[in-house]
């Protein structure tokens, strides 16, 4: 097994020496709706484990009384139809049965509530980031800042059908991805411009309305190198269902270098700009 | 039921030995103050809004049946549509049905009243209704009231929806609302001071009591919402800004004010369906219903909580983390009196001597779809799963288990229940329980797989998705066309219903109908109870 790792960290050493640098970072997971998928997106982040333990205990307890509520139901249609019952009875009472159904689904709750508690407030903010992106939400494209980065200003839009390469998952690709350095804590500060939308990563379970005149933050950490796709979760108008957002989780080395990328683009196209002043 | 008709027609007759003088036709339909009549109005209203709401939903399921589907082209006319789709159901079927019509209909005839407290009052407040329906169709033909239902601004301000067909849409609703609002007046008045003598609150059947409880929501949460939608009229025409944060406004004090009203909404389109279902499991059970006291104070407590749960739909707004961990413990403990309601509701079947009529199939169909609409809104709850559904197919398939299955399962219990006492004939029993089984297999086929779709994470209000959502997607239109069918076997029943010539006896289901409507003819006379009964 060991060897195997090897060569294939040699043959990806290969490749990424023969290219220049962003276009071949090694492609990593994908993090994206599946066919037929039954339950949430696969976790690739602190975050989402969170969730779908919770999610999963839940979905456990509203299981097993769904099937309890249904087989009280089945047994009364079969025990007391009016054939084989053809005498009611007259109990219209029963204290302990009542305290019972009080009780016994306040104390479920309590099971819930606890660990719903802490993941809300786990979820909610992280007090040390590593860095912080601003997300501004527009109709009907999302823009990314890195203000601890040189303010890399970056816009992400759809690719649109007649575009995509094969291989791209339609409605989901953008132009320019998100990136962010895998394994960081990650400040968001959501904000919009124009309507509400809202920022939603399925993979890293994170969340947030991007409402103009607030700022709202959240964090978001990806524990896997890939691309994580998301999508506009709040109707925003005509293309609501054409904004998405695809995430790229780099290595710390390959994000840094995508920085210094990014910032000279960046400085490249504003040139022509400042020459002509 | 035909049995019955059977052998107590001759005893009873038609209605032609009510002698009560009848006005003419425009007097009657128009200029109406008979409680039966405006419920009758209100039926046939809700039954034309559902079938316009009912067609959008076709259509929706149509576009979404596979991705890259052009049946709505435009991205605008889609949101025009699911507005429009939400806005009807609500606000013109299942309120229209399950408050002023069975409202209408049975407070005075089960309390023993001769009419509603105010006759006049009652009239208006129906005949609000149609001029706001034309409103909504305005807005829904000029393609201008994308907002979604919830009508957040700025998406809904002068900016982003500039059109007239937005106004419309909001002026429909303060029509919609004021007469809501008349209606529940008339109702609190009529069961506080009319009920027959003997009859106390506590002796007050179960469906009178949650036509009460859903009043006192209406008068408390409706005003919220016209001062939502008169400040947002003011933004859109009048240069203000409430909601408008380059004005010092606020796009989440709409939210609140908002889903202050339209948290309550949701217990109101229920809670009514709750005293139907009460009475018709006790009737086809044959046994009085279990723990009355507490299935009265359960609707009492969750009206109540019921207003304190609002910002449950905010969860990702931006509101303090302590502010969600509150309104998370509020929220679940609404599960405590639902529960209750429940299992009260088997314990009534329990040892009862139980005949599967339509009604009671629709009264056991709401049970099971109402648990798991139920037990869903628990997973919803948590702020912090929240954070993975919220807005996705999973609070759909939630509210509509709750509202598509539970709410309008409800009306067509009640309607089964009631048809031969509003209209003197015999429901067909087979074609009934045909409406059923569709019904039935059709709204789980369509809504029990979009929990996935939301799972998985597809947003709601899409009307074009990436092709990994292609198979569930699918499933859930073809349960749509299979409700669809089930929905014209219902006008088939009402059909064959309204041209039967059968009459039914006054108390058709016998020794279990125990409340006082079932004294009265089939159809009742025109002015019931000239003299007043009393309750011993």
């Amino acid at each position: 097994m060991r060897i195997v790792k090897w060569l294939l960290a040699v043959v990806a050493g290969l490749v990424f020496s023969f290219s220049a640098a962003p276009s071949v970072w090694a492609q990593g997971v994908v993090g994206a709706p599946h066919p037929w998928e039954m339950g949430m997106q696969h976790s690739y982040g602190p975050i989402k484990d969170r969730i779908i333990d919770l999610h999963n205990l839940v979905l456990a307890i509203i299981t097993v009384i769904t099937v309890f509520v249904a087989v009280l139901l089945m047994w009364v249609m079969v025990r007391y139809n009016a054939r084989r019952n053809p005498v009611p009875s007259q109990t219209s009472h029963n204290t302990i049965l009542e305290i019972a159904w009080t009780v016994i689904p306040v104390l479920i709750l309590v099971v819930i509530a606890i660990p719903s508690f802490r993941l809300i407030y786990y979820q909610d903010r992280t007090p040390d980031p590593d860095m912080t992106i601003k997300v501004t939400a527009h109709q009907w494209y999302w823009e990314y800042q890195y203000p601890d980065q040189g303010n890399i200003d970056i816009e992400s839009r759809i690719i649109h059908d007649e575009d995509l390469k094969p291989g791209q998952i339609r409605l989901l690709e953008v132009d320019n991805q998100l990136v962010i350095p895998v394994g960081k804590k990650i400040r968001i500060l959501t904000n919009s411009t124009d309507v509400i939308h809202s920022f939603f990563i399925p993979s890293f379970g994170v969340q947030r309305y991007a409402i103009p005149g607030r700022t709202i933050e959240t964090w978001m950490e990806a524990d896997q190198i890939g691309t994580f796709y998301g999508e506009c979760n709040q109707i925003c108008g005509q293309d609501h269902s054409r904004m998405p957002i695809s995430v790229k989780a780099v290595s710390e080395a390959d994000f840094k270098a995508w920085v210094e990328e990014a910032k000279k683009s960046a400085s490249v196209a504003q040139l022509p700009k400042i020459a002509s002043n | 039921m035909a049995a019955t008709s059977d052998t107590h027609s001759h005893e009873h007759g038609d209605h032609a030995h009510n002698h009560d003088h009848k006005p003419s036709f425009v007097q009657r339909w128009l200029f109406s103050t008979n409680h039966k009549d405006i419920g009758t109005l209100y039926l046939i209203f809700a039954v034309v809004g559902g079938l316009l709401g009912g067609l959008l939903s076709e259509v929706m399921r149509a576009q979404l049946q596979f991705p890259n589907n052009h049946i709505v082209t435009e991205g605008q006319e889609w949101n025009t549509i699911i507005t429009s789709h939400g806005l009807l159901m609500i606000f013109f079927s299942v309120m229209p049905a399950l408050i002023g019509g069975f409202g209408n209909w049975f407070i005075p005839l089960m309390i023993g009243a001769p009419d509603m407290a105010f006759p006049r009052l009652n009239n208006i407040s129906f005949w609000l209704l149609p001029p706001a329906f034309v409103m909504i169709c305005i807005g829904l033909f000029m393609g201008e009231s994308g907002s979604g239902w919830t009508l957040y601004p700025p998406l809904s301000n002068a900016t982003y929806e500039s059109g007239m067909g937005m106004d419309c849409t909001l002026f429909a609703l303060h029509l919609a609302g004021v007469s809501s609002l008349l209606g529940s007046m008339n109702f609190i008045v009529t069961i506080f001071n009319m009920r027959a003598p003997g009859m106390t609150l506590h002796k007050m059947p179960l469906f009178i009591w949650a036509e009460l409880v859903t009043a006192f929501l209406l008068v408390l949460s409706v005003p919220v919402l016209a001062g939502a939608i008169t400040m947002l009229i003011c933004d859109r025409n009048f240069g203000t800004a409430f909601f408008d944060p380059a004005g010092g406004g606020d796009p989440v004090l709409f939210q609140h004010l908002f889903w202050f009203f339209g948290h309550p909404e949701v217990y109101i389109m229920i809670l009514p369906g709750f005293g139907i279902i009460s009475h018709v499991i006790s009737t086809f059970s044959k046994k009085a219903i279990f723990g009355y006291l507490g299935m009265v104070y359960a609707m009492v407590g969750i009206g109540v909580v019921g207003f304190v749960v609002w910002a449950h739909h905010m969860y990702l707004s931006g509101i303090d983390v302590d502010t969600r961990a509150y309104f998370m413990g509020a929220t679940l403990v609404i599960a405590v009196p639902t529960g209750i309601k429940i299992f009260s509701w088997i314990a009534t079947m329990w040892g009862g001597s139980i005949e599967f009529k339509t009604p009671m199939l629709f009264a056991i169909g709401f049970l099971f779809v109402f648990t798991i609409g139920g037990v869903t809104g628990v997973v919803l709850a948590n702020a912090g799963i929240d954070e993975m559904v919220h807005n996705t197919y999973y609070v759909i398939a939630h509210f509509h288990y709750v509202l598509s299955l539970g709410a309008v399962f409800s009306i067509f219990a009640g309607f089964y229940y009631w048809i031969g006492k509003m209209s003197g004939r015999p429901y067909p029993e087979f074609w009934g329980k045909v409406h059923f089984w569709l019904t039935f297999v059709g709204v789980n086929l369509t809504f029990f797989p979009q929990h996935f779709l939301g799972l998985s994470g597809m947003p709601r209000r899409y009307p074009d998705y990436p092709a990994a959502f292609a198979g569930w997607n699918y499933v859930s239109s073809i349960g749509a066309y299979v409700s669809g069918i089930a929905f014209l076997v219902f006008l088939y029943v009402c059909f064959r219903t309204f041209t039967s010539k059968e009459h039914v006896a006054d108390n058709y289901w016998g020794e279990g109908a125990t409340t006082l409507e079932w004294t009265q003819t089939s159809p009742p006379a025109f002015h019931t109870y000239p003299e007043m009964p009393r309750i011993s």
